[in-house]
Order: structure tokens, then C-alpha cells, then sequence
């Protein structure tokens, strides 16, 4: 069995496993099929990675040739993604266990089955070659996550779920359209035809609509400031594991498949003409970056905090790609990956202070650095590389970021990055104020340390933050892969 | 000094670190705690002394540790001035470990191990930028200060202790991330390097106004030089209990910044290009203006740590005019003055502490009549004094001799006058407080009768004081050790 036919069973097993995971009884079978196919899928795309980068792979779906039936095709860009979903799923896993108990006590199959069924829509997301067939999986993966969010023990989930199922909605809707339409000029749903046939007929406006639509839509999906108002309150009342999961894929499962329409379905020299494209994304990311520090600056929850820190984080993402260079976009995929390291640190560490103390509220958080201090140790270790300290993987991202925008002479870019870093200083200062040099109330209760089930995980991604900050071979060299595949035409064959 | 081994220098950058791992694992354990305090501040001076043994003997020490991206490392390598503060910073913390433990004990301090592992993370610190061979190394360290001191400033955890220790994280982080990180990543785009060389590796390479603005950027964003108007977080930190003020708020934290100022004077911009830079002179200035000032501020605080913050913002600024005049003697001088201001304020600032040790009083007016009860804790203030001044016999006076030499050489005689005032200035602000010990009567209502504070305290400010007494004739090696960074083999 090659490498090629291999790699779609990373979408086919969580899928198939998801169903069986819906027909187990109990707590523990349904977590423990889940985390068998989770870590099968992050092998594969583990082995996938070098493979595509150097060369494209292709799998055709029952055997019929790729224009007409469902392709799946992975170059370094997709290859970089699946990995980081996959990879970011299995390490969230163990520490689920613990945490999904608490929060989500019965019916757990369901709750792991559609888990499954998000992962495998993002996956199926990220390798298929096919238009529609992302659209497929992009609604395989929201609806999935609509019913994963609802799952929140908070009765707000349930509005926070509605409000993303709309707006998620009018998101693929518009992809969909977008896809519609290009469908239409074209008579091909193909990715890499649809890259060879648009030249001939993308002086049009239908063309360029679709453009428009699939670029709303997928901002819809990525929470680009102004399209950003479902992220806070999902995240925020989502059970802790699902936030810990979504922070570090959803998002970036579809800033990927925006750049692969914007880069390599359109071309760059087309799509950043036709529509000021790189002068939109750059307005919205810096302005993203500003509005998501300043807000969550001022969060008493500490989740929603981090959520509305992810809507700036974003920021920092479509900046590098309004940059229109490799440099710019290998920033991009850098800040993808390592973003997802620290967000889900982030996240984890606050899960396990909802898992001792049940509330994520700032007040509730005081005095703790002394009762929990390896968890709180955790949250400041993971802050620092969302501020971007040197030796972490926040400075990575930020150091090439600031390097594209160098190249180019924006300095007044430089400014603004580094000003949202210290607005970063400023809230996650907040949290270890509060943990260390407050005390903790009488009526509050106190609490120990929590279960090692729950801190290995944390710390494990934690050591990541630092060890992607020292040792960048594989994040640089897989960024820089992953841009000059969508830059230089990694489609055609 | 060649019996001692010489490790290589990651390895003694590690030594503190390792220590106060195992001091916060150590925790609220008394006697573990202290002893791996003692343990890691002498292993740690040993191989300092070790490294210096080596140095002196001629040999050049340096390792790459790691390269992070391509071209950019963790690198150390040993130079004169580096060498100068990692001796210095090991030597006092030696002598502020058992200063520290009766201090925070006689206070009824609580939280210890928290603070003596953030207290040796400092010191690692501090070594860490006193070895670093490159901007990048250098910027990793002083983060890395500036964190770790924060907890010590916050130590008390009451209202005021927060919000000094927020002004303190505040202006630290601003002035590095906001300034000194652009300038850093503008000199590696211009240069592709970041690397200490002799004679600087920006001439030529960016065209002067490029520079000028550069310079401006890397003396404001070394923050922890406390140049006006960043200079605000000095006088806040002092909520901190005093071993702190006296260690990293006299010596680690500010020598640091001092220390980087001169290390990119000397290594990035080189003296020669700096004086073509059209903003040295304006950087000179101000740095003067700060000089005298601060000065002018200090004569007025009543509170006596506040009194002596102000003076340290002060007699930093010694030091950047001494970087600024761009001639060897003026930063051989500055380097020198680092060592002596070094002494002589942390003898101060251990004196404040047992004063209030041993008395409760923190302010200059209620020390009347004091130094019949504390002899020997004001005569030590005295000396300390003395040496801020630059007065014999204390080392103080050789390093504003070649200060002011190097103005002369330079040719600036307004900052040769700035001088002079601000020797007149500090008389007037540090000899008071002991005027007023020795000479004035005890309030009514209180004993007299001996009362010092414990021998904790008392004998480290007894040793840093002699070492003020030493430096005035040890004087000569400093400055032929600080020579080497000119010396055309280095």
C-alpha cells in the first residue's frame, strides 16, 4: 500500500469509527475507539507530510480520473494542515478523558461520535481536491460542531450554538454559492481544472462575485473581524474540550481552504488584482489584531478572553497573507501551526482550573497560582508564547511576520504587531496577577492541584510552545513548503 | 584562580537556573531552601572565578549553544566588560544571600521560596547577558529579568505592591518590545547579522540617518538604564522588600541595562561611527539632563529608599554619558563606575534595609540620633556614600576620574560642568542621612543604647563597604582588564 492510497483513511477512519462510537454504551469504550482512530489518523498524515512535500499526491476516489470523480490531492500546504488537525486532536485526547467526565456526563458515544464526525470533516476539508466536496465536508464538520457546542453545561451554550449554526450557515451558503457560480463559468468542480479552465473566462463578473462570496464566507468560518461574532460566546460556553479542540483546528481549517481559492484556484497575480484584496485583508487583520487584544483585555472570563485573543490572532494570520509574498504567507502557516500550540495550551490549562474550580471567572482564579501550581505555571508559560517571548513558538511567528513585513517597508506594520504583543502582556498579566499576588476569598473553596490525567497533556504542549520555539526546523521548513506550494502553483500537476 | 575548574559558559549561565528549580521544589522547607541558596550563590561565584582565572590567563572563551533560525543563536563568549559585571553580580550575590535570609526572616516575610528561586533566576539572568555574543542572546536574557523580577517586586502582594510591580512590568516590557526588538530586527535586516564585533558592525550599512534614529531607539528601549523619561519604574519598584532593591535594583537589573547600553555602543554602533551619529550628542544630553535631574529629584524624597532610587537613575546616567562621549577612556570609565556605583548602592541600600530592620524607620528626617545606636551600619552608609560621591578612599573616585577625563578628551566641558554639579548634588542628598545620625539627638522618648540590626544583615554591608575601601586601590586592574576591549587582539 503507497503513501497515496494510505492518506485518505485519515478522513476514512474517524469517520467509520464514528459510527461505531455512536453505538457504544459507557464512558470508556466510546473515548477509547475514539482515541485508537484519532491517533491512526495522525500517523497517517504524519507519514503524509513528507511525502506531498515532495511531490503532489493524488487519490482518486473509486477510480474515476479526476476531473470527473472526487480527487483528493495533497501538497505540502493541505499536508501541513492535516497534520496540525490530526496532531492537535490526538494530543487533546488524553486529556479529554478527565475533563468530558465532568463536564459531559452521559451519553458520552454521541458526544465522541460527533467529535469524530467534525475531526473527519475537517480533514476531508483539508485534502480533497474537489470543490464541492469541501463544501460537503465543511457542513459535515459544522453541523458536528453546532451539536458538539450544545453540549456546554451552561444553558447559554444552546443560544451560543444557534448563533453559530446561523451564522455558520450563511458561511457555507456563501461558499457555496461562490462555488455555484464558478461552476456555472466553468462545468468543472475541480480544483486544479478549475485552476486551468478560470483564465479563459475570469474577466467576468460572475467570476469575480465568486471570488467575493467565497472570501466572505470562509471569513465567516475563520472569524475575520467583522464576521468574528459567533467565535467568543462558542468558545466561552463550549465544554472545555471542545474549545480546546476547535481553537486549534477550525479556524484554521478554513483560513486553508480560503488561501487555496485566493492562491491557487485563483491565481495571486488575478485575485489580489481584480479585488484590493491585500488592502481589505490587511485593513481587517490589523484591525482584528486590535479590537480582539483590546476586548479581551477586559474579559472576566478567562475563556472568553482567550477567545476573543484567538480573533486577534487571526488578525496576526491574514496580515501575513495580505502580504502576498512567502515570506509573508510562510508567516501565516507558521502562526497557524504554532498558534494552535499555544491556544490549545491555553485552553487546557483553563479546562483543568473549570475541572478543580468549575468557573473560569477571573475572580475565581485568585489565590491559586500557590493551591495549583503546576497548572497555573502552565497558563503563564503558554501566555508567554502568545506574547511572543523569545525561546517560544509565539516569537517565531511574530519574528517572521515582522521580517515579511520589513520586506516590503510597511514599518508602520512592525509598530502595530508589536503593540498588540504588549496588549497581549497586559491580559495574560491579568490572570497571573490574579493566581499569584491575590488572595483567595474565605468563601471561596479551596482546591488542590489537579489529576496528573489532565496536567501531562497540558504540560506535553507547553514543552511543544518551547521546543517550537527553539528547534524550527520542521515548523520553518514545513511553513515555507506549505507557501510556495500554494505560491507557486502546487496544483498543477 | 587556575585551581578552580572552567566550565564552559552555558554551563555557568545554567548554574543559577538549576538552582532555583530546586529551590522552588524545596518550597516552604527552611533549611533545604537556605542551603540551596548558599549552594547555588557560591557554586555559582566558584566558576564565575573560574571563567575569570581563564580570562586573565589570556584565553578566549566562547560557545554556540544553539541556532534557533538560520544565522540566529544562542551564543556566549567572554569579553572584558562581561566579565567585569558576571564578577561583580556573583560577588554581591554571595554577600546579599545571608542578607536576604535575615532580612526577609526578621521581616516575617512568607512566600520564600518563590522568592529566592526568583532570585537566583535574576542572577542567571544577569549572567546570561553579561556572556551573550549576540543581540539576540543579550534580548533573550533581559526578558528573562525583566519577568523574573516582577514576582519580587509584587513580593508583598498587597495593592501597592501591585501597582509598582505593574508600572515596573509596564515600562520594562514597553521600552524592550516596543523599542529595543524594531531596532533589533532593523539591524539584522540591514546587516544580517547580529553578532558583537570590535569597532560595531552597523558602519556603513545604514545610511546615517538610519543610525541616528537606531541609537535613539536602542538607548530608549534599553529601558533598565533608566534614562528619562522611561526612568519611572526604578523608584516604583522599590515596594520590594530591600534585598531586592539592594541586589537587582542597585546592581543585577540596572548594571544590566547600563551594561547593554555600553555592550552596543562598543559592539553594534563601535565609538567611531557613534560619534558621526547626529543623535549622540542629543543621547549625551539627555542622559546628562537625567544626571542632574534625578539628582535634583533624590534631594527631595524624605523616604530613604526613594532617596536612593533617584540617585541610581542618576549615577546610571554616568554611565550612558560615559557610552555616549564615544572615547575609550570615557567607557572604560563607565565601565568602571558600573563596578564602583555597584558597591557602593548596594551598601547603601543594605544599610536602608537594616535601618528599618532593626529601627522601623524608613524615612530621612526620623533618622536622628540613629547612628548612636547603629554605629556600624551608618559607618558603612558613610563609606557607601563616600563612594557614590567619588570620594577617597573609596573606589568610587577612579571611575569619575576617567568619566570626566574621558569628557575632557572628548572635549565636551559642558558635561564636564554637569559633572562636577551632580558630585555637588549627591553630597548634598547622601550626607544628611548620616549628618543627621551622628550628629543630631535621639527624639525624645527613645532608648539609646546599642541596637543593631542581626548579624545577617550587619556583616554583609560591613563586607561590601570594605569592598568599596578595596576598589580604591584594586582600582588599576579593573581598569586593565576594561583596556582589553581596546586592545587590537580581543
Amino acid at each position: 500500500m503507497t503513501i497515496t492510497e494510505l492518506m485518505p483513511f485519515s478522513v476514512l477512519v474517524p469517520l467509520i469509527a464514528s459510527l461505531v462510537c455512536a453505538l457504544l454504551p459507557g464512558r470508556f469504550w466510546p473515548w477509547a475507539v475514539t482515541l485508537v482512530a484519532v491517533i491512526v489518523s495522525a500517523v497517517i498524515a504524519a507519514f503524509t507530510l513528507p511525502a506531498a512535500a515532495q511531490v503532489t499526491l493524488s487519490y482518486a476516489f473509486g477510480n474515476w480520473p479526476p476531473p470527473i470523480g472526487i480527487e483528493y490531492r495533497v501538497d505540502a500546504a493541505n499536508a501541513f494542515v492535516a497534520l496540525l488537525v490530526a496532531g492537535m486532536a490526538a494530543v487533546a485526547l488524553p486529556w479529554a478523558k478527565k475533563s468530558v467526565d465532568k463536564e459531559v456526563p452521559e451519553r458520552q458515544g454521541a458526544f465522541y461520535a460527533l467529535f469524530l464526525l467534525a475531526l473527519s470533516g475537517l480533514l476531508g476539508i483539508t485534502l480533497s481536491g474537489d470543490a464541492f466536496n469541501i463544501f460537503v465536508f465543511l457542513e459535515i464538520s459544522s453541523l458536528a460542531t453546532y451539536g458538539l457546542i450544545a453540549h456546554g453545561s451552561d444553558r447559554r451554550a444552546l443560544l451560543a450554538s444557534f448563533r453559530y449554526l446561523i451564522m455558520g450557515t450563511v458561511g457555507a451558503t456563501f461558499l457555496l454559492i461562490g462555488i455555484g457560480f464558478l461552476y456555472i463559468m466553468t462545468g468543472t468542480l475541480n480544483l486544479a481544472d478549475l485552476a486551468e479552465r478560470l483564465p479563459e473566462v475570469r474577466d467576468t463578473s460572475t467570476v469575480r462575485a465568486a471570488l467575493a462570496f467565497i472570501i466572505v464566507g470562509m471569513g465567516l468560518k475563520l472569524a475575520m473581524l467583522p464576521l468574528h461574532l459567533w467565535l467568543p460566546n462558542a468558545y466561552t460556553y463550549a465544554p472545555s474540550f471542545v474549545t480546546v479542540f476547535l481553537a486549534g483546528t477550525a479556524t484554521k481549517v478554513a483560513l486553508y481552504v480560503m488561501l487555496r481559492f485566493v492562491f491557487t484556484v485563483f491565481a495571486p497575480d488575478w485575485s489580489f488584482v481584480v479585488l484590493p484584496l491585500s488592502t481589505v485583508l490587511m485593513i481587517l487583520g490589523v484591525a482584528g489584531m486590535f479590537a480582539g487584544s483590546w476586548v479581551a483585555m477586559f474579559q472576566p472570563n478567562i475563556k472568553r478572553m482567550l477567545a476573543y485573543s484567538s480573533v486577534a490572532q487571526v488578525g496576526y494570520m491574514v496580515l501575513g497573507v495580505s502580504l502576498v509574498s512567502v515570506i509573508g504567507l510562510s508567516a501565516a502557516f507558521l502562526h497557524l501551526f504554532n498558534h494552535a500550540l499555544m491556544k490549545t495550551a491555553l485552553f487546557m490549562a483553563v479546562g483543568t482550573v473549570i475541572y478543580q474550580v468549575g468557573s473560569a471567572r477571573l475572580k475565581d482564579v485568585r489565590g491559586l497560582g500557590r493551591t495549583m501550581p503546576w497548572t497555573l505555571t502552565a497558563f503563564a508559560l503558554a501566555g508567554l508564547s502568545i506574547i511572543g517571548v523569545p525561546l517560544t513558538a509565539g516569537f517565531v511567528s511574530k519574528w517572521y511576520l515582522i521580517q515579511a513585513a520589513l520586506d516590503q517597508g510597511q514599518w508602520f506594520l512592525v509598530v502595530l504587531i508589536l503593540v498588540t504583543s504588549l496588549m497581549a502582556v497586559i491580559y495574560i498579566w491579568r490572570v497571573i496577577e490574579a493566581a499569584w499576588f491575590q488572595e483567595r476569598s474565605i468563601k471561596q473553596p479551596d482546591v488542590g492541584e489537579a489529576p496528573l490525567a489532565l496536567l501531562i497533556p497540558t504540560w506535553i504542549l507547553v514543552a511543544l510552545n518551547f521546543y517550537f520555539g527553539i528547534d524550527t526546523r520542521l515548523t520553518v521548513g514545513g511553513a515555507t513548503a506549505a507557501a510556495e506550494a500554494l505560491l507557486g502553483g502546487g496544483m498543477t500537476p | 584562580m587556575s585551581a578552580l575548574p572552567q566550565l564552559n559558559l552555558f554551563t555557568v549561565v545554567l548554574i543559577p537556573f538549576i538552582g532555583a528549580a530546586l529551590i522552588a521544589l524545596a518550597g516552604s522547607h527552611r533549611r533545604l531552601r537556605e542551603g540551596l541558596s548558599w549552594a547555588s550563590a557560591v557554586i555559582f561565584f566558584l566558576a564565575v572565578m573560574g571563567l575569570l582565572g581563564a580570562f586573565l590567563d589570556g584565553e578566549s572563551v566562547s560557545q554556540t549553544v544553539w541556532e534557533i533560525m538560520p544565522g540566529l543563536t544562542i551564543a556566549f563568549r567572554l569579553e572584558p566588560l562581561g566579565m567585569l559585571f558576571a564578577a561583580m553580580s556573583s560577588t554581591l550575590w554571595v554577600l546579599a544571600t545571608p542578607y536576604a535570609i535575615g532580612y526577609m526572616k526578621a521581616k516575617g516575610y512568607s512566600n520564600l521560596g518563590r522568592f529566592f528561586a526568583c532570585y537566583a533566576i535574576a542572577l542567571g539572568a544577569a549572567a546570561g547577558i553579561a556572556f551573550a555574543d549576540n543581540l539576540f542572546t543579550l534580548f533573550v536574557f533581559y526578558e528573562i529579568l525583566s519577568v523574573s523580577t516582577y514576582p519580587l517586586v509584587a513580593h508583598t502582594g498587597d495593592n501597592k505592591a501591585r501597582q509598582g510591580a505593574r508600572t515596573y512590568i509596564a515600562l520594562l516590557l514597553a521600552t524592550s518590545i516596543g523599542l529595543m526588538l524594531p531596532a533589533m530586527i532593523w539591524v539584522w535586516t540591514a546587516t544580517g547579522t547580529l553578532d558583537f564585533a570590535d569597532g560595531g558592525i552597523l558602519a556603513g550599512q545604514v545610511s546615517p540617518a538610519a543610525g541616528a534614529v537606531l541609537l535613539v531607539l536602542f538607548m530608549y528601549g534599553t529601558g533598565k538604564a533608566a534614562l528619562m523619561p522611561f526612568h519611572r519604574w526604578l523608584p516604583a519598584a522599590m515596594v520590594a522588600p530591600t534585598p531586592v532593591s539592594a541586589l537587582l535594583h542597585a546592581v543585577a537589573v540596572v548594571k544590566a541595562g547600563v551594561f547593554v547600553v555600553l555592550k552596543i555602543a562598543l559592539y553594534v554602533f563601535g565609538l567611531d561611527y557613534l560619534r558621526e551619529l547626529a543623535t549622540s550628542d542629543l543621547m549625551l544630553y539627555i542622559a546628562a539632563f537625567t544626571m542632574l535631574a534625578a539628582s535634583l529629584v533624590a534631594i527631595r524624597q524624605d523616604n530613604l529608599k526613594a532617596r536612593l532610587a533617584y540617585s541610581t537613575v542618576s549615577q546610571l546616567s554616568y554611565i550612558v554619558v560615559g557610552a555616549m562621549l564615544a572615547v575609550q577612556l570615557a567607557a572604560i570609565g563607565g565601565g568602571m563606575h558600573m563596578l564602583m556605583h555597584g558597591f557602593g548602592k548596594i551598601t547603601l541600600f543594605f544599610c536602608a534595609g537594616a535601618i528599618y530592620v532593626a529601627s522601623g524607620k524608613t524615612k530621612v528626617s526620623e533618622l536622628d540620633g540613629l547612628g548612636r545606636r547603629m554605629p556600624v551600619t551608618f559607618f558603612a552608609f558613610l563609606i557607601g556614600a563616600l563612594c557614590v560621591i567619588g570620594l577617597p578612599p573609596t573606589g568610587g573616585i577612579w571611575s569619575k576620574w576617567h568619566l570626566v577625563a574621558g569628557a575632557f578628551d572628548a572635549g565636551h566641558s559642558a558635561i564636564m560642568v554637569a559633572f562636577m554639579l551632580s558630585t555637588l548634588l549627591n553630597i548634598g542628598y547622601l550626607l544628611p542621612p548620616v549628618v543627621r545620625a551622628f550628629l543630631r539627638p535621639l527624639p525624645e522618648g527613645e532608648k539609646a543604647g546599642f541596637d543593631e540590626a542581626p548579624w545577617m544583615c550587619v556583616v554583609p554591608l560591613a563586607l561590601t563597604a570594605l569592598g568599596t575601601l578595596v576598589l580604591f586601590f584594586m582600582a588599576q586592574s579593573a581598569f586593565d582588564l576594561l583596556g582589553g576591549v581596546f586592545a587590537p587582539t580581543a
